[in-house]
């Protein structure tokens, strides 16, 4: 069976694994994780630039951005107006009218603030973006947002960094059935099988940075995960088998030699 | 970066006042900042302006400047 690639507001990608690029160590190690993760679509935060030290090397001169697609992010944004102001600095900077969404709603949870969310998405739509929003796993807010014109939604699998897996996967499901956009988690991976269970719950794609950077090996775990996103979506189209509570034998029960 | 003989003027850059050589045009100021003028973004007073108008905006004294990068995110 053949994996026809993730199609993003009509553009196809050939990974469903969309990385960040915060929290490395060093940016050689980024960058070899990047290449070992197989992602096509990396993305960035905008942040005001150092005047007074300019020594400093530079994210860019680690990323090919033949190779990879920057997504400016809004990472930092408390409230719609924030957020919109650094989506157009980031389309600005990036020369692209992607941008991955994100309205905190709070500091602790970084859980998002749907309202303003879906507020400021409509605004950034109608500037021509193609807008990606983080989101919690709500399906509710999930269509508001497709109505609003996302070009996929992205709910989270667990808090930002928390590394705990889809904590709620009949909800993630029911956004699956709700939304005919992109469906994409977006942030709580730990571990290759957490990758995996979003891509089996459907999913189209799966958004980390944490669970890569700052495993032991980043570059080991960009490598699991590239394996786990692939052969979850696999297991998705092969269908899996219904969940049993019982037995069934797998070897033929006659012609057994007493 | 500053040079004694030339004269300085007063920006606020990224949220700090600054004393920076005498620059006519954005293009100029970055310049002078020896900021490359790759894969960023510039506001003036909130406004953002076009890479291509860089080199005909003028800045005045106190004018509020934003200078944006892309750096590591998730």
């Amino acid at each position: 069976m053949k994996d026809d690639g993730l199609v993003l507001a009509g553009k196809t990608f050939r990974s469903r694994l969309i990385v960040g690029t915060g929290k490395y160590t060093t940016f050689p190690i980024m960058r070899e994780a990047l290449e070992k993760s197989g992602a096509e679509i990396v993305t960035v935060a905008v942040r005001r630039i150092n005047i007074s030290d300019r020594s400093r090397e530079s994210l860019l001169d680690f990323i090919d951005t033949k190779r990879f697609m920057l997504l400016p992010n809004t990472a930092g944004c408390y409230c719609a107006e924030d957020a919109i102001r650094t989506a157009q600095l980031g389309r600005e900077a990036g020369l692209s009218e992607w941008v991955k969404l994100e309205v905190i709603g709070d500091e602790k949870t970084l859980f998002p603030d749907t309202s303003a969310l879906l507020e400021a998405t409509r605004v950034l739509v109608r500037d021509g973006f193609v807008v990606l929003p983080y989101t919690n796993d709500d399906p509710i807010m999930a269509r508001k947002l497709q109505d609003a014109g996302a070009a996929a939604v992205m709910p989270l699998g667990a808090p930002i960094g928390s590394g705990i897996g889809v904590q709620n996967p009949a909800n993630i499901r029911i956004i699956r059935e709700t939304v005919s956009v992109p469906l994409i988690v977006d942030a709580g991976v730990g571990t290759a099988s957490d990758a995996a269970v979003a891509m089996e719950l459907g999913c189209d794609g799966v958004l980390m940075n944490t669970a890569i950077a700052c495993a032991q090996d980043p570059m080991a775990m960009a490598e699991a995960m590239n394996h786990a996103v692939r052969a979850g979506r696999l297991a998705f189209l092969a269908g899996r088998i219904p969940r049993k509570l019982y037995a069934s034998a797998s070897s033929p029960l006659e012609g057994i030699s007493r | 970066m500053m040079h004694a003989m030339c004269a300085a003027m007063k920006l606020e850059i990224n949220g700090e006042m600054r004393s920076v050589p005498a620059s006519a045009t954005i293009r100029e100021l970055l310049e002078n900042l020896e900021i490359k003028p790759d894969r960023i973004a510039v506001e003036l007073n909130r406004r953002i302006i076009k890479s291509k108008d860089w080199h005909v905006t003028p800045v005045k004294e106190a004018d509020r400047i934003e200078i944006v990068q892309f750096v590591g995110g998730g």
